[in-house]
């Protein structure tokens, strides 16, 4: 018998039934996503094959239709033309059709790039000085406005659309980065106070004390000894603020339309012939998804530390 | 370095006074310890000093600046916080150079300043490494090293030994005391613990309840406790006390408790109540066979070179300390009488030690 083993360590079985149980949930979570990702790689007959294809033929016409928009031509037309210069114009050309232009997916993605980390660093930025502020002074009816902060996450966001709507209208913030980024931030501001306010507490007031005696001011203290050790905390608070704005669906279709559309009202609409061009739509949602999961990975490390932070005294 | 005055300061909060109107002078170049039970306001008032607390009344004076209401960083003081608050993100050298890069110094002399307190200190073979991997001592001396680059008006420091283990604490004790020698800085030490208080300091100040009851020299503050709470705070055990139930007169020799007479030292001072206090150190009682108060032994401490004996009387609990060649067994009846004439009485009105030839 193993007796070597300490009475608080989890056996090996029951190490290997977790580790069990792990792969199964990531298996499940992860078809729907490598369906998505294969049907990005299929051409459009097979996307809708029946029975499915899960043995298939990898094509890009997926991203190739993704990042174009083409017009049907007729066979002579299409014989009249000089030959294609390059892999894609020649795979569209098979498909009878010709490039237009570029799509408008590029503009739409670089929309989410520009509100989604835009509102994330306005609401990790100014949710630390909140959360450093609640943490270290005497704030007047602290605890009231802390729930007052909280209690803008109890309903859903969704229901303030309307006077959001036109509130947005009037200001001319409608379809605009701007007006994205601020409406992002607000929705977020609650979470990363709250969140940070637990890391900051963490924080022993003696390090930004030890700072000022030498001589630097407190906004200096802040900056160069508090958020270094709150980094963890930043780095969890900024993937969750990500994830939202990232991925926020129903103010986009609300509130932007032209100018400031983001990726996920948009890739639903790519229509090809005949209905929903499926493979563009699956090659939209994996490159969709990259971001969010770069921006994870890097900050993985903290994150993992972030969410246990604090649940121990040390 | 310079000279620190303290002036009406005072601090509450709320309703909580934390200290009491105090004076106090802190001489240049002067090892000054503040101490005290917890709670006693000895670190509130060293915060006060720091710039890290604003008093709520009262100046400070570094030099001869008033300092009272400016910011910490604009005092020119160092502190040693007694969880060192090392900037855990930064290794050794960083932490100490962060104080010299706000003041503007050039690369080179950072580097000079850095690597001449390092040296001073025998922390220059860690100079790369990570706070993490310190050890209590070796954080001990960066957290006085960062304090030490900047040749600071005055060194303050708030328990800066109460996280080492005992063994490391007496060490340090030396080196510290060692250092001030050196560098010969004006500083503020705060602690509870007497045995620090009394090896470092050239002079003390005993704080009780937000009041700064007697600053003096050690063996002053041993020898002529001006409170009876000094007298009960310092030593170990503290001083004993018997309540004398008669008003003490000026030249008055000897005083009667439980109907034994005690000589006392002639007193120059008389008493403001009728019930006052005997106070004497238990090194200056004696077992004896036949005279003094009786009572029987109650427990018996060796400390090697000495033993504590405690011996319950009708007065209460009476700590003696003996040779250890004394013998004494649990529950004997023995007879407990002063050996010498270094006796304090207390006014037990004011708990003011009236003035005697012993105590003037």
């Amino acid at each position: 018998m193993d007796t070597s083993r300490s009475y608080l360590e989890p056996s090996s079985f029951s190490k290997k039934m977790a580790a069990a149980i792990i792969i199964v949930y990531a298996v499940i979570t992860l078809i729907p996503i490598s369906w998505m990702v294969m049907t990005s790689f299929k051409n459009v007959d097979s996307a809708i094959s029946y029975p499915p294809e899960v043995l298939f033929e990898p094509s890009l016409e997926g991203y190739v239709n993704l990042f174009t928009n083409r017009s049907r031509q007729s066979q002579e037309y299409l014989d009249s033309l000089p030959p294609p210069d390059n892999w894609y114009e020649e795979l569209v050309r098979s498909r009878e059709m010709v490039i237009t232009g570029p799509s408008k997916f590029l503009g739409r993605y670089s929309n989410s790039m520009i509100i989604g980390f835009g509102s994330t660093f306005a609401s990790v930025f100014l949710g630390a000085l909140a959360a450093y502020a609640f943490s270290r002074f005497r704030v007047p009816l602290k605890d009231d406005l802390l729930f007052f902060i909280l209690s803008t996450r109890m309903f859903p966001p969704i229901a303030v659309a309307v006077p959001i709507f036109i509130m947005y209208r009037k200001l001319g913030l409608g379809d605009t980065h701007l007006g994205m980024i601020i409406l992002y931030t607000v929705v977020n501001l609650s979470l990363a106070v709250w969140l940070l306010k637990g890391f900051m507490d963490e924080i022993p007031k003696e390090y930004e004390e030890a700072a000022m005696i030498d001589g630097y001011s407190r906004l200096q203290a802040f900056f160069k000894v508090v958020l270094p050790q709150a980094m963890t905390g930043i780095a969890a608070t900024a993937i969750f603020c990500m994830i939202f704005s990232w991925n926020e669906y129903a103010f986009a279709v609300l509130l932007t339309q032209f100018n400031a559309q983001t990726a996920p009202p948009f890739i639903p609409t790519i229509i090809g012939e005949g209905g929903l061009d499926w493979p563009a739509i699956g090659a939209g949602t994996t490159l969709f998804l990259l971001p969010v999961m770069i921006f994870t990975i890097i900050l993985r490390k903290h994150l993992l530390r972030g969410i246990t932070f604090g649940a121990v005294r040390k | 370095m310079s000279q620190i005055k303290i002036v009406n300061l005072q601090k509450s909060f709320g309703d909580f006074t934390a200290v009491k109107n105090s004076n106090l002078t802190i001489n240049d170049k002067e090892f000054f310890v503040l101490l005290g039970p917890s709670g006693c306001g000895k670190t509130t008032t060293l915060r006060m000093i720091a710039g890290l607390e604003l008093p709520t009344s009262g100046e400070i004076y570094l030099g001869d600046e008033e300092v009272g209401m400016l910011r910490a960083s604009e005092r020119d003081i160092a502190f040693v916080f007694q969880l060192f608050a090392l900037y855990p993100h930064m290794n050794v050298r960083n932490n100490l150079s962060f104080p010299l890069k706000m003041q503007g110094y050039k690369k080179s002399d950072i580097k000079n300043r850095v690597e001449e307190a390092a040296k001073l200190l025998r922390i220059d073979h860690i100079l790369n490494s990570n706070i993490s991997s310190l050890s209590g001592g070796d954080r001990q001396r960066v957290a006085l090293g960062r304090a030490l680059v900047r040749r600071p008006k005055a060194f303050l420091m708030d328990e800066p030994l109460g996280t080492l283990d005992a063994e490391f604490r007496e060490l340090m004790c030396l080196e510290l005391k060692k250092l001030h020698l050196d560098i010969g800085a004006t500083t503020v030490y705060v602690t509870h613990d007497q045995l620090e208080a009394m090896s470092l300091a050239d002079r003390i100040a005993v704080m009780d309840g937000g009041e700064i009851l007697q600053a003096d020299e050690p063996n002053i503050i041993y020898n002529k406790p001006k409170t009876k709470f000094v007298a009960s705070f310092i030593g170990s055990p503290g001083m004993n006390f018997f309540e004398v139930d008669e008003g003490i007169s000026k030249d008055q020799s000897f005083v009667n408790i439980e109907g034994t007479k005690f000589n006392i030292p002639k007193q120059l001072e008389e008493s403001k109540g009728s019930k006052n206090f005997f106070g004497i150190r238990p090194e200056n009682l004696t077992l004896s066979n036949n005279e003094g108060l009786k009572g029987s032994v109650f427990g018996v401490e060796y400390l090697g070179s000495r033993k504590i004996i405690t011996i319950k009387t009708s007065l209460g609990e009476i700590k003696v300390k003996t040779d250890i060649s004394v013998n004494a067994k649990l529950n004997e009846n023995v007879q407990v009488k002063p050996l010498n004439n270094n006796i304090i009485i207390f006014d037990g009105e004011t708990d003011k030690s009236l003035n005697s030839e012993f105590i003037k």
